[in-house]
């Protein structure tokens, strides 16, 4: 058994080596100190720059939001003294005889991104925990990691052209068996492939949050004889909660304002959908379709006020959201 | 003679081809505090942590030699029951942050899917808590979070959380060493109450600390084991030179 030990001689001359080196480098850092008064000043200089370009920037965000909000407004104002109210109530939309009821792409806009949104969970919270915990290292995993962000970053119209010559003869082949009226576009097709669209947002966002659930805490549900199935349900899934909520928010955000995907595939039609079959319009598609053709200022003003709307409409979702997440995690 | 509890022999433990544990025989006493001491990284933690089989977790972890509870190897045992049979507490104070001090005690049974009726919970909870000597200052405010309670509070409600799983032998990784010195006597009073009604293996780099608690007191040194016998005599007539060493400071 070779176990060498320094005896005390050995330390103390370290010690002293320590502090003699110390003692070296305390001076030389106080003499460039002295010497060089400039570089301090140029370093402040810096500072004070990059807060100015911090600030600046900052500001520069707000005003760009604010000029979206006013100019939809300002835009929106034909429409809203044309329409008033009904605007959001009436349930017929049609141009030619200057009726502009936007409830019908409400509901549209809602039903399709909170189906979108249920789909859309099990796949996420599936990857979630296979990349977050079960396969945090390997080929595999960084694999699917890559692929899962590189879905996000697919063009909006490729899901649409895909959706298109994959998912609506899929749907319809469904619908006939099912004995449905087989359009193949409609709310449900739409949210399939809004679905496919906001996975990767949750999906990653919910891996990050469970890969940083303290392994104190996992260990602990694995001591006391839980299995790893258990121990995902009743401490992993508590505590990465409003994280995940918040990936998930950031996801429905992002299928509330979804256009080009959902436009090519929910059949454009303005009546009120009957079930998750009937073609639809959201608030988004109806702007895409119409905008080119519309004519009239009250036309043109009232698709930019379904903008306005649906502005609104994910500010509320998304205060809403923050609002639950706070209190949630609040009580944890 | 005393009944052993468990018993260890020739046991090895490696991972990603480090042998952390070489080799290592000891025994553990029903109802005694065995104390595995030894300087940082000399395998005590691994040790540990193969009695409840929460090393195999580490990928490219392995073990040879056997582990007897009570006559049978853990070894050849399913885990998760294994870990029902032998509690553990960790360095940190790891309360579970998303329940109640209530929850976090019946904990075992909730995370096994154990249900059981309102007043056998609140026996078991107010059993358990009494046991840690944590119930006198928590009856009042059992539905509120663990995570609140001061540092000592959190290390014996953890306790309360292992022994509420009725084990037949509490590990132990370091109980105080978060801990201040006044919360870490509290513990030490508590592990000797404890001993009464339960085996407790308790790993610790606190000299002291083993001296104080332990009844028998197993010295580890760069995976070896070194030296293991009564608390007493390993304290004054060690055998091996290196346990002289080490309690007089020398190293570690």
């Amino acid at each position: 058994m070779a176990i060498s030990f320094l005896d005390n001689n050995e330390k103390d001359s370290i010690m002293l080596k320590a502090a003699v080196l110390k003692n070296r480098l305390g001076s030389e850092t106080s003499m460039r100190e002295e010497s060089q008064p400039e570089q301090i000043r140029a370093s402040f200089l810096s500072d004070s720059v990059f807060k100015t370009a911090l600030n600046v920037s900052a500001v520069f965000m707000l005003l760009i939001l604010a000029g979206i909000f006013v100019t939809l407004v300002l835009e929106s104002i034909p429409s809203i003294k044309a329409a008033g109210f009904s605007f959001l109530t009436g349930k017929t939309w049609d141009p030619v005889f200057r009726e502009y009821g936007t409830f019908v792409f409400l509901v549209g806009t809602l039903v399709t991104s909170f189906l979108a949104l249920i789909i859309s969970i099990p796949f996420s919270l599936a990857i979630a925990l296979f990349s977050g915990e079960y396969f945090r290292q390997g080929v595999f995993s960084s694999f699917l990691k890559s692929a899962v962000e590189l879905l996000a970053g697919i063009p909006s119209v490729v899901y649409g052209f895909w959706a298109l010559l994959i998912l609506v003869p899929l749907v319809r082949t469904f619908e006939m068996k099912a004995g449905i009226i087989p359009y193949g576009v409609g709310i449900l097709t739409a949210s399939l492939i809004l679905a496919v669209m906001i996975v990767p947002y949750s999906a990653s966002i919910g891996s990050d949050i469970i890969s940083l659930v303290p392994s104190d805490l996992k260990e602990a549900a694995l001591s006391l004889g839980s299995t790893r199935f258990e121990m995902i349900m009743k401490v992993v899934f508590p505590y990465a909660r409003s994280g995940i909520c918040a990936g998930i928010l950031l996801s429905l955000g992002r299928a509330i304002g979804e256009t080009m995907a959902v436009t090519m595939v929910i059949g454009n039609s303005n009546l009120m959908p009957e079930n998750i079959f009937s073609p639809a319009n959201t608030m988004a598609s109806i702007i895409a379709n119409e905008f080119t053709e519309a004519t009239g200022d009250v036309y043109v003003s009232s698709l930019i006020e379904v903008g306005l709307v649906l502005l609104l409409v994910s500010l509320i979702i998304t205060v809403t959201g923050r609002y639950i997440i706070n209190r949630t995690s609040m009580q944890q | 003679m005393e009944s052993q509890v468990l018993k260890v022999t020739n046991f090895s433990a490696h991972f990603s081809g480090n042998q952390v544990v070489n080799n290592v025989s000891m025994k553990v006493a029903h109802n005694k505090v065995t104390a595995l001491m030894g300087p940082s990284g000399c395998g005590k933690t691994t040790l540990l942590r193969c009695i409840n089989r929460m090393h195999e977790l580490i990928p490219e972890a392995g073990v040879s030699g056997s582990i007897l509870l009570h006559n049978k190897d853990i070894y050849r045992m399913n885990p998760i029951l294994v870990r029902k049979k032998i509690g553990m507490v960790f360095q940190k104070p790891n309360p579970f942050p998303t329940m109640s001090i209530y929850d976090n005690v019946i904990a075992g049974y909730k995370l096994n899917g154990i249900s059981l009726k309102r007043d056998e919970k609140n026996r078991i909870v107010e059993d358990s808590l009494k046991k840690s000597a944590l119930w006198n200052e928590v009856k009042d405010r059992l539905y509120k979070k663990g995570s609140f309670l001061s540092g000592g509070q959190q290390q014996r409600l953890c306790i309360a959380r292992a022994l509420a799983m009725n084990p037949d032998i509490l590990l132990m990784d370091e109980p105080t060493s978060a801990l201040d010195p006044k919360a870490t006597s509290h513990i030490e009073e508590l592990l000797t109450e404890l001993k009464n009604n339960i085996t407790i293996l308790l790993v610790t780099h606190n000299i002291a600390q083993a001296a104080r608690v332990s009844d028998f007191t197993a010295f580890m040194y760069l995976g070896n084991m070194v030296e293991f016998g009564l608390t007493e005599k390993l304290f004054t007539v060690p055998e091996d030179k290196r346990t002289e060493e080490y309690l007089s400071g020398k190293f570690g």
